[in-house]
């Protein structure tokens, strides 16, 4: 019995390494750490897109993070288009689930390990994030501030 | 005996004080940064972590004010310089810490002295969502680290040239570009900010090229050459260099920290023309040297592992790798788990021996530094050719640093004690890091990255690692960045001080 498990076992994670991942999420973490077995693979990952979507010609860099790493997704400005919101402070970016070839020391792009993309979905918007102001802040920040001024005017006009 | 204690606590904290000023004033530029953003918290902020560093530096120049006119002595000035940085690390980490980005105030220090040091090891969460004014004050932190806090305020808010020369060492610096020390810490400052100028346009101009909006071109051009520079490290994204997946990005990165690694000496003598010096220099020679070595064993181990497909790709990592370590820089283009993964013991090996090598004396770098290098070296050529020669035979060496300096005994014992000393700090990291169970070659790797104030990561430093270890390595980013013999002043100061109290 505990033979015949070990075969399903490795049956199954032989048959996920060679005929690659599609349909599977992958995180980022899995992609760096083992990214011989994932290399030249289609994969699906998922994430939110931070910073600035950079334009070459016909084709974009779209930066995605699952939350431990970021990496860069090489798709069409078409695909890049869909994307109405990017992380950044005050943002919360789209979340994005992209299918596509990643490469583990991509040769088209100097060695980076990045992700071709096939096909980019949006799974979940982005939207503005309103950060809630803090009264009691304020009122600190203006006490201390009024106390340092006048310490310092007190230093200037003693020539200390 | 008590009214000379008193005295020296008065001169220290008067400089002290003086210090954290400008640490207070230099806030207004994040400040500022936060305002044109409407960042309204972290403008609140930086309000109250400026108004607290202006309130202890103001205390600390009223109650200290009769160590004004008190002669500094070297004793002082070590102990001036290694607090002022301690100080200074705790009160800049204020902001971090409010700001919602470390997971604890210890982790917000951590930082602060990453990039006092130019380090640029991090523990801050989640990178890609930080506000412009904290990524201000990050990038302007490691700028400022590494031309020196010392530097600045002797720049600015000291007149008098009494005791400066000595803060000045104190911080790690003992070239004199002009006769007045005062002088030479504008000339500092000059040569910095007119690089900052020209850098800043190059990568604005580049970002916007590679796709980047205007203003964030800007503003990311600005922070990576402050890193770049001051080779520090420090990025706005988690990915660091990577994000910009741009071949022009990582080669105009590659010039500016490599100028950036040279001694201000170097810079002022071909400032004023003098550009024979750059070939001349025994420490462009031995960085010349180490570096082309070092990449040539580091691409050796590439090769051997294929860890890349085509020489472009080998040359654009390792030699990107290899320089961003052997400047002390620590900007990265691959994950920090690669190295650990994919690039094999030999070109490790290299990469942590660059590290610890590092860039030039008087520079914004860390490491044993290339004018040390090359005075071992040439004494140990020395003491070959006195076995050979005959004894009658006077030999008289020289090396080239701005002018031909006689090889002396005693530079040979100072660059060989300061390199025991890295090496002993080297130990004690990679213990540490053993210790608390990571791999001897990972913790080799990440000693070597915080005793050279390199930055390069293999993964060991983020905010889950034992609190113990982040505190071995502030101390060794501080002990190191400062060379040793401030902070061994302040530890002596303070264990002779203890030790009075306690045979009273």
């Amino acid at each position: 019995m505990v033979a015949l498990k070990m075969f399903l076992a490795s049956t199954f994670t032989a048959l996920l390494l060679t005929n690659g991942i599609a349909g599977n999420s992958v995180t980022s973490d899995d992609l760096i750490n083992n990214a011989k077995d994932f290399d030249k693979k289609e994969i699906v990952y998922s994430g939110e897109v931070i910073g600035d979507i950079m334009k070459r010609d016909e084709y974009a860099w779209i930066n995605v993070s699952d939350g431990v790493n970021a990496i860069g997704v090489w798709a069409t400005n078409e695909e890049a288009d869909i994307i109405k919101f990017t992380g950044m402070y005050n943002y919360t970016g789209d979340v994005i689930e992209v299918t596509g070839i990643f490469n583990r020391a991509c040769s088209e792009h100097g060695g980076d390990l990045d992700i071709h993309a096939n096909k980019i979905e949006v799974t979940k918007k982005g939207h503005p994030n309103v950060a809630k102001i803090n009264y009691l802040k304020i009122i600190i920040s203006g006490f201390l501030l009024i106390l340092a001024i006048a310490i310092n005017i007190f230093i200037l006009k003693k020539k200390l | 005996m008590q009214v000379e204690k008193n005295i020296t606590i008065k001169i220290i904290g008067y400089y002290i004080g003086k210090i954290i000023t400008v640490l207070g004033i230099l806030q207004l530029l994040p400040l500022i940064t936060s305002l044109i953003y409407r960042e309204w918290t972290i403008v609140f902020n930086f309000t109250i972590s400026m108004s607290i560093s202006l309130i202890i530096g103001a205390v600390l120049v009223v109650t200290c004010n009769s160590g004004k006119k008190r002669k500094v002595d070297w004793s002082h000035g070590m102990i001036i310089a290694a607090s002022s940085w301690f100080l200074g690390m705790l009160l800049c980490a204020i902001p971090y810490y409010i700001s919602g980005n470390y997971l604890s105030y210890l982790d917000a220090c951590f930082d602060v002295m990453s990039g006092f040091t130019t380090t640029g090891v991090i523990l801050i969460q989640d990178l890609d969502h930080v506000s412009n004014g904290i990524n201000m004050w990050r990038h302007f932190l490691t700028y400022l680290g590494g031309q020196g806090m010392i530097v600045l305020t002797l720049t600015f808010l000291v007149k008098s040239t009494s005791g400066s020369y000595k803060m000045y060492v104190g911080e790690g610096k003992d070239e004199k570009l002009l006769p007045n020390v005062i002088s030479t810490a504008r000339a500092i400052w000059y040569i910095s900010v007119a690089y900052l100028v020209v850098g800043t346009l190059v990568l604005w101009i580049i970002g916007i090229i590679i796709g980047m909006p205007i203003d964030r071109a800007f503003l990311h051009g600005i922070w990576i050459f402050m890193a770049a520079w001051s080779t520090g490290g420090f990025a706005p994204q988690t990915q660091n260099i990577l994000y910009y997946h741009s071949t022009w990005y990582e080669i105009a990165t590659v010039v500016f920290f490599v100028i950036g690694s040279f001694n201000f000496a170097l810079h002022y003598a071909v400032w004023n023309k003098n550009r024979k010096e750059i070939f001349k220099n025994i420490e462009i020679q031995s960085f010349t040297i180490t570096a082309t070595f070092l990449t040539l064993i580091t691409i050796a181990g590439l090769i051997k592992l294929n860890v890349y497909p085509d020489f472009i790709s080998i040359f654009r990592k390792g030699f990107y790798l290899l320089l961003s370590g052997h400047t002390t820089t620590g900007f990265m283009n691959i994950y920090a788990k690669q190295f650990f993964t994919e690039w094999g013991n030999i070109a490790l090996v290299a990469v942590i021996v660059a590290m610890l090598i590092g860039g030039s004396a008087a520079s914004t770098a860390g490491g044993f530094k290339g004018l040390r290098m090359g005075i071992i070296f040439k004494g140990f050529i020395r003491d070959i050719k006195r076995i050979l020669l005959p004894e009658s035979r006077i030999q008289i060496d020289k090396f080239h640093h701005i002018s031909d300096v006689v090889l002396e005994e005693k530079h040979v014992r100072s660059a060989m004690f300061i390199v025991l000393a890295y090496i002993a700090t080297f130990a004690v990291g990679t213990l540490g890091g053993v210790f608390f169970g990571y791999p001897l070659s990972s913790a080799a790797f990440e000693s070597a990255s915080v005793t050279g104030n390199v930055g390069l990561s293999i993964g060991i430093t983020v905010a889950s690692m034992p609190n113990t270890l982040k505190i071995i390595y502030i101390i060794i980013m501080w002990i190191a960045r400062l060379e040793f013999m401030s902070v061994l002043a302040l530890v002596a100061y303070a264990f002779f001080g203890v030790r009075k109290k306690w045979l009273r």
